[in-house]
């Protein structure tokens, strides 16, 4: 049977809501804190009937772990290929998860708890990758939230901790806080002006790193980054944390410098260019992926620089997502074929957008 | 396949070598292979990691201690040094010395500052248990009517939150 999305708490992906300080450019902010049992393998080393044991573990300590209580657990061996790719396209899951793209490397007992608070993979990488999502540019209360669940998981499981390297993690770029922050961007006016290739350099600089939608291994497509903090040890959650978004603020301010540049010096080029964007997304009959990626990218600027009025940012972060090939195809009852899905995709986003431009009247 | 050279080790590079117009194939072992200065790194699993793990191996191979075990895990340093993870929590004492420079070099800081952790709370279990049997006994007060009972029940609850 397949997996009922409307039963996750917000469908699990509460931070589509496009609410926050600068919806339209920065889309969400994560924190994500790794975490190991102690007196297990870590999981390169770790054997099935322990993995199982793990899993059972965290079960039996849920009740008592009040933002996981009322929570869903979800085992990825049970679902379909599809459901784990549905989740993961609302990443709820990482690749490492689910056993790479093909689903050929999952190992038994991996799963997720999912709560309207935060998720946690269990049996990834590590035993326990705790992660919480805010909508809009919100890293204080998602590391206030990580922070007060991780303290609750720590009452009720015994954690591996070392008094001088910190939390123990299976990689030791993880050490220490265990802390990832991250920040997914859309950065459209630094990439038509040429300036990306610089930002990205100053990024590096300041200990940070980027990567694309899909995080770890995927592209930068359509203009969104995510923007992540590399070093884990040596400095205090709040100071991690703050340090990126200091630089994400300065990075927003660079972005909207940049899209006045563009509106200045070449206004009507990018009208122009932004219409055929929409136009395309309202009547085209086939969209790949990447292809509607960069087209929405388009669009979103157009909304952000108010060219196209009728369109809430929260309709476009829902077509990025539930407008990918899981979503398309859990929604079909099916697997689709690539030229089946790009249908599906110009025939979801039409109606869609059909739908906004008729509530605008 | 031995290593030509040593005859001793697995070879594991194999090198195709044209000299005056005659080819030759030599295979080394990785320790020969870097004695004449042949990368062997070209071995390493594509990682996000790169920098990181040449760092580990930069590392390993001026370590002596390269077959060092963990004894509870089983994971040698070599492991360590070709997956770039480590085997169990217990690792970080047994490859202390070799995992502080590393972490300095990767985070630049090998002391960990920020949240600390002081193992699961047990008393706090203890009194989450406690908490839930005094609510269950409250209930059946109040609704029996033993307001003095419930009130001192209500007492002891508030007292434990």
């Amino acid at each position: 049977m397949p997996l009922d999305l409307s039963l996750l708490p917000d469908g699990g992906v509460p931070w589509l809501a496009a609410s926050g300080e600068h919806a339209d450019i920065v889309l969400s902010s994560r924190v994500r804190l790794a975490r190991n049992l102690a007196g297990f393998n870590f999981s390169a080393r770790e054997r099935d009937g322990e993995r199982l044991r793990i899993l059972a573990q965290v079960r039996d300590a849920l009740p008592r772990i009040p933002s996981l209580a009322r929570g869903m657990v979800l085992r990825m061996d049970e679902l379909t290929p599809l459901d784990r790719a549905v989740l993961r396209e609302r990443h709820l899951v990482s690749r490492e998860l689910v056993g790479g793209d093909a689903g050929a490397e999952l190992r038994p007992a991996s799963a997720i708890v999912v709560s309207d608070t935060a998720g946690v993979m269990v049996n990834e990488e590590d035993h326990l990758r705790l992660q919480v999502f805010r909508s809009g540019f919100d890293m204080a209360s998602a590391l206030a939230t990580a922070v007060l669940v991780d303290r609750e998981i720590g009452s009720q499981l015994p954690l591996a901790f070392h008094r001088e390297f910190g939390f123990l993690t299976s990689c030791p770029t993880n050490t220490g806080t265990g802390l990832r922050a991250s920040v997914l961007v859309h950065l459209p006016a630094l990439v038509l002006t040429q300036e990306i290739g610089k930002v990205l350099q100053g990024l590096q600089q300041m200990g940070l790193t980027h990567r694309g939608l899909y995080g770890e291994g995927s592209e930068v497509v359509g203009s969104f980054f995510q923007v992540s903090n590399q070093t884990t040890l040596g400095r205090a959650e709040e100071e991690l944390t703050e340090h990126l978004a200091r630089v994400i603020r300065r990075l927003v301010d660079q972005e909207v410098a940049a899209r006045k540049v563009l509106v200045r010096d070449a206004g009507y080029i990018i009208e122009d260019k932004l219409w055929r964007a929409y136009g395309t997304l309202r009547y085209a009959r086939s969209l790949t992926s990447d292809e509607a990626m960069n087209l929405l990218s388009g669009v979103r600027l157009a909304v952000s620089l108010k060219l196209l009025g009728g369109l809430s940012v929260y309709t476009l972060n829902k077509l990025l997502v539930f407008g990918q090939s899981a979503h398309l195809a859990h929604q079909a009852g099916r697997t689709l074929s690539d030229s089946e899905a790009a249908i599906a995709r110009a025939r979801f986003v039409r109606t869609v957008l059909a739908n906004d431009a008729k509530a605008e009247g | 396949m031995i290593c030509s050279q040593c005859q001793e080790r697995d070879a594991v590079v194999h090198l195709t070598q044209i000299v005056d117009n005659s080819v030759t194939q030599v295979h080394l072992c990785e320790k020969c292979a870097a004695e004449r200065g042949i990368e062997t790194n070209v071995a390493l699993p594509k990682h996000p990691l790169g920098d990181f793990l040449q760092a580990v191996q930069q590392q390993a191979t001026q370590m002596p201690g390269d077959a060092a075990r963990c004894s509870y895990c089983g994971t040698s340093l070599r492991d360590f040094r070709t997956s770039g993870r480590l085997g169990c929590a217990r690792c970080y004492g047994a490859f202390e010395q070799s995992l502080k420079d590393l972490l300095r070099r990767v985070h630049g800081n090998a002391v960990h500052v920020g949240r600390s952790y002081a193992g699961a709370d047990e008393p706090a279990l203890e009194r989450d248990a406690t908490l839930a049997a005094l609510k269950l006994q409250l209930d059946s007060a109040v609704r029996g009517e033993e307001f003095e009972l419930a009130a001192s029940l209500r007492d002891q609850i508030r007292a434990l939150e």
